[in-house]
């Protein structure tokens, strides 16, 4: 029995400790919001936070995660209202959407860590999430928006 | 706007089909449904007594936006906001005819006028209707908001409290559309439904479904393609936790059928460990010694031959060119992977002989229809038994135009009555096919002594499209779709001939966004470009030389011309190039500026693109579309395509066959003409003139001139 910590939620599953993260959060959890790309931490669809830190949950191993807290896309708020998806909505960010759940997570981190990054910054945090429908652009305009929410919301503080 | 992607409720009166028809039938009400007061006004729209007004999707979304758009063009005219409308998303059912499905830029060009008519109709009978209860004239209401209003007495009534009413009457079989002047949402940057859904999580995919007691599956196929099974032993994967069953399954992509070894377990990551102890044996029939090297060299001496012929205006034969005013280039580009971030997977259960499929799928209606080349043809289900749930999809670009993951998927889910779920790996995407075929291009031209274009010959050498999908294909003909759009561009040359050579292929080939002007544009604007050095003019005047009469493209290019300022000289080192392409999907011109660096690296420094619309329904969106054209355009023309070694593709997963990532990706700005002329498409559009127009600014900054793709982004 493994212990998972998701979303503040705690979870009891039977699996494998050398199973993927990603694919006990898709079919064992039902969290299908974390999604596959690759497998093998190329395309960043698939990224939530361990213990805070963006990890590619397709290579994070069962016995990692185990007893860690974890925060998928469905936990990175209550209602849809981090400044980063409030952004993303009023930029019109994504395409198809597929890429994004992992696009938000991985932005989510840079934004903690710095929440006045340069288009340098985005870029280098943001290089390890594929975007095939080419929202680049877009994702871009969207997180220095989110700065400026961000610095709104703690100026309201 | 709520949305819900609950099944299709089945109407069961008149077919509404009609009135999508253009209104010709009779396009009475759908019949009022016993006590539930629900009113089909035609199979896109039902408005039930409570006020709650939903509106049909029938185009897939995949990112393009017609999850929005489509429904906008009803609910305009209509005269409802988005905000009160549910949009379902369609599942192939028959009332909402054989027309969904997403490619081509089609969704909005091809319902445009239509649908507005499905709005303006509902509109003209709940107008009516309200006049009758007020015993006035229709002409002294208006609606507004889902509501009717006496003009002078400013009396009202929602739209839910005349269904009832409105469903006795007939539809007008020409309603009045609005004046564009009065639209509310047409033409107005707005909001996007489905965006909500994929920023937390919730948009559901088809590789997301869940049901009950499902299992998951893989397919081991034949990593050389052509091969064929032999045998398989399943001893030992059988005997890992979690794999319950391992048997053969076919697969059919176009003309071919593959047959490979679905493992079916609890689990996908049971069925992946399964993978690993499964010991297959292929027959690779001399597939094996399938080379790409050898494969290019080949069609490289097929440039040689005369080719069928296309379009054949004037006579590049009799032209009398001299030799010194002649020019000749060839120009290849690879075959390359869709690439789709969500892989193919797809969810079928087959009960009581009847299939049921959820899936990410382009083509509701051939998932679903009586068509010869539908799905009941490949799975033996009649249509009436094959029920469909269409789910948001992550990304298609062509490749989801093709039906080949749901047979195999239907294949594997006979070995069991569970619902079943086959996951491809990003792997298996990668290396099994159909891919976008390489085309080479031979071009040849001449100018008189007086410096006038005279003759322009366009070859394309290639695998055939069609081909690769009928077993019966005929040889003599050209295939339309290699040579698309070369032998139309607007360019006035008097002498013009297009000639397609045909290159043998096994391996299966698909359309790919923006089909083959994906490759062609590059060699015929990219070649355009070279004559216009030839002849010691600037590339953007000699293209509008070559214009003279008014048309689509020179309205573009002057427009271009314009918003680049292309006739402010740019600093030593840096370049501009331009191009622009009008094929099916549409029209777009693009300008692009380099610069050259010291160390001979090449940075985009901007990217201005004019796409050409007639209408346009959400600007913003239609910005969001080219933007990713020209990125995927950027992707195709510096990142490596598939290449075969030993009769296997030689790339394997994002590692080997990259993407375009975000620093990588240039400043893009879009602008669009709607200028009321004919309405083109927005999703392809932005493809084709980006790789030639990037080539000709490197040409500009470097003197270099790139005529193969992939290319780097460097001189050597
Ligand atoms: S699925 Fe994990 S990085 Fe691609
Ligand atoms: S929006 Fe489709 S992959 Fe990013």
């Amino acid at each position: 029995m493994i212990t998972l910590t998701i979303n503040q939620q705690p979870y009891q599953i039977e699996a494998d400790p050398d199973m993927p993260l990603l694919w006990a959060l898709r079919d064992l959890i039902g969290l299908t919001g974390t999604k596959y790309g690759c497998g093998v931490a190329q395309c960043g669809a698939c990224v939530v936070h361990l213990n805070g830190e963006a990890v590619r949950s397709c290579v994070t191993k069962l016995s990692r995660a185990a007893g860690q807290k974890i925060v998928t896309i469905e936990g990175l708020s209550k209602n849809n209202d981090h400044p980063l998806q409030l952004a993303w909505n009023e930029v019109s960010v994504p395409q198809c959407g597929y890429c994004h759940s992992g696009q938000l997570m991985s932005a989510a981190v840079l934004l903690r860590e710095n929440p006045n990054p340069t288009d340098q910054d985005i870029d280098n945090a943001m290089a390890g999430n594929i975007c095939r429908c080419g929202t680049y652009p877009r994702i871009r305009k969207a997180i220095h928006l989110a700065a400026e929410l961000q610095k709104k919301e703690g100026e309201a503080k | 706007m709520k949305i819900s992607r609950r099944h299709f409720i089945k109407s069961t009166g008149t077919a509404g089909f009609a009135l999508w028809l253009g209104l010709s039938a009779k396009g009475l009400p759908q019949k009022h449904t016993a006590g539930s007061a629900l009113q089909h006004f035609s199979p896109f729209i039902r408005i039930e007594a409570n006020g709650k007004i939903t509106i049909y999707n029938t185009k897939p979304e995949m990112g393009q936006g017609t999850f929005q758009s489509f429904p906008s063009l009803i609910a305009e005219e209509l005269e409802v906001t988005l905000d009160q409308v549910t949009i379902l998303q369609s599942n192939g059912e028959k009332e909402l005819g054989t027309g969904q499905r997403a490619g081509g830029s089609a969704s909005i060009r091809t319902s445009y006028l239509a649908m507005r008519k499905v709005g303006a109709a509902a509109r003209e009978v709940l107008i009516l209707a309200a006049a009758n209860k007020w015993n006035v004239t229709p002409e002294s209401c208006y609606a507004d908001r889902a509501k009717v209003i006496h003009k002078p007495s400013n009396k009202s009534f929602t739209y839910g409290a005349l269904v009832e009413d409105a469903s006795k009457l007939e539809l007008p079989k020409e309603p009045k559309l609005k004046d564009p002047k009065n639209f509310n949402i047409l033409g107005k940057s707005s909001k996007r439904p489905d965006v909500p859904l994929k920023t937390c999580g919730k948009a559901e995919f088809g590789i997301d479904v869940r049901l009950p007691e499902m299992l998951y599956a893989l397919v081991v196929r034949c990593p050389v393609i052509g091969g064929t099974l032999k045998t398989f032993d399943a001893k030992e994967a059988l005997k890992v936790p979690g794999v319950k069953k391992v048997a053969a399954v076919e697969r059919i992509v176009g003309k071919y059928h593959y047959t490979g070894v679905a493992i079916i377990a609890d689990s996908y990551w049971n069925a992946l460990q399964g993978r690993k102890k499964l010991r297959v044996q292929w027959d690779t029939k001399g597939y094996e010694t399938f080379n790409s090297v050898e494969y290019e060299a080949q069609l490289r001496k097929l440039g040689d031959e005369e080719g069928l012929t296309d379009k054949n205006i004037g006579s590049v034969e009799t032209a009398q060119i001299l030799p010194e005013n002649e020019l000749e280039a060839f120009y290849e580009t690879p075959m390359i992977a869709h690439h789709t971030l969500e892989p193919m997977n797809c969810v079928a259960q087959i009960k009581d002989n009847k299939l049921e499929i959820w899936t990410s799928t382009q083509v509701p209606s051939s998932v679903t229809g009586t068509g010869a080349n539908d799905l009941h043809k490949y799975v033996g289900f009649t249509p009436e038994n094959i029920k469909l749930h269409a789910k948001f999809i992550g990304g298609g670009f062509g490749r989801r135009l093709y039906m080949d993951y749901i047979i195999e998927a239907v294949n594997v889910a006979r070995l069991t009555d569970k619902p079943v779920k086959v996951i491809w790996s990003r792997e298996e995407t990668t290396q099994q096919g159909p891919f976008r075929p390489m085309t080479f291009s031979k071009m040849k031209a001449g100018f008189s002594t007086a410096g006038k274009l005279m003759t322009f010959q366009h070859k394309v050498i290639s695998p055939s499209y069609f081909e690769s999908f009928q077993a019966d294909y005929d040889q003599s003909k050209v295939d339309s779709i290699m040579v698309e759009g070369i032998g139309e561009q607007a360019y006035e040359v008097p002498n013009l001939k297009t000639t397609y050579v045909r290159a043998e292929c096994h391996v299966p080939v698909a359309a790919w966004r923006s089909v083959t002007s994906s490759t062609l544009a590059f060699a015929h604007e990219c070649f355009i470009d070279e004559l216009a050095y030839k002849a010691g003019k600037d590339p953007m005047n000699f293209r509008l030389e070559l214009l003279s009469k008014p048309s689509d493209s020179k309205k573009v290019l002057l427009k271009l011309k314009e918003l680049s300022s292309w006739d402010t000289p740019l600093p030593q080192g840096t370049g501009r190039g331009v191009a622009i392409w009008d094929f099916f999907a549409g029209l777009c011109g693009q300008v692009v500026e380099v610069s050259h660096h010291k160390d001979k690296s090449i940075t985009i420094d901007r990217v201005i693109a004019l796409i050409d619309l007639g209408e346009v329904v959400n600007p913003d969106n239609v910005k969001n579309q080219v933007e990713g054209s020209i990125i995927m355009g950027l992707t195709a023309a510096i990142k490596p395509g598939i290449t075969f070694k030993n009769g296997e593709v030689a790339e394997h997963n994002f590692y080997d066959n990259p993407l375009l990532r975000i620093h990588e990706s240039p400043k893009i700005e879009v602008h669009i003409l709607a200028d009321g002329g004919k309405i083109k498409g927005v999703g392809e559009p932005g493809l084709p003139p980006f790789a030639p127009a990037l080539a000709n600014a490197i040409f500009a900054a470097t003197g270099t001139r790139f005529r193969k793709m992939p290319f780097q982004l460097k001189t050597e």
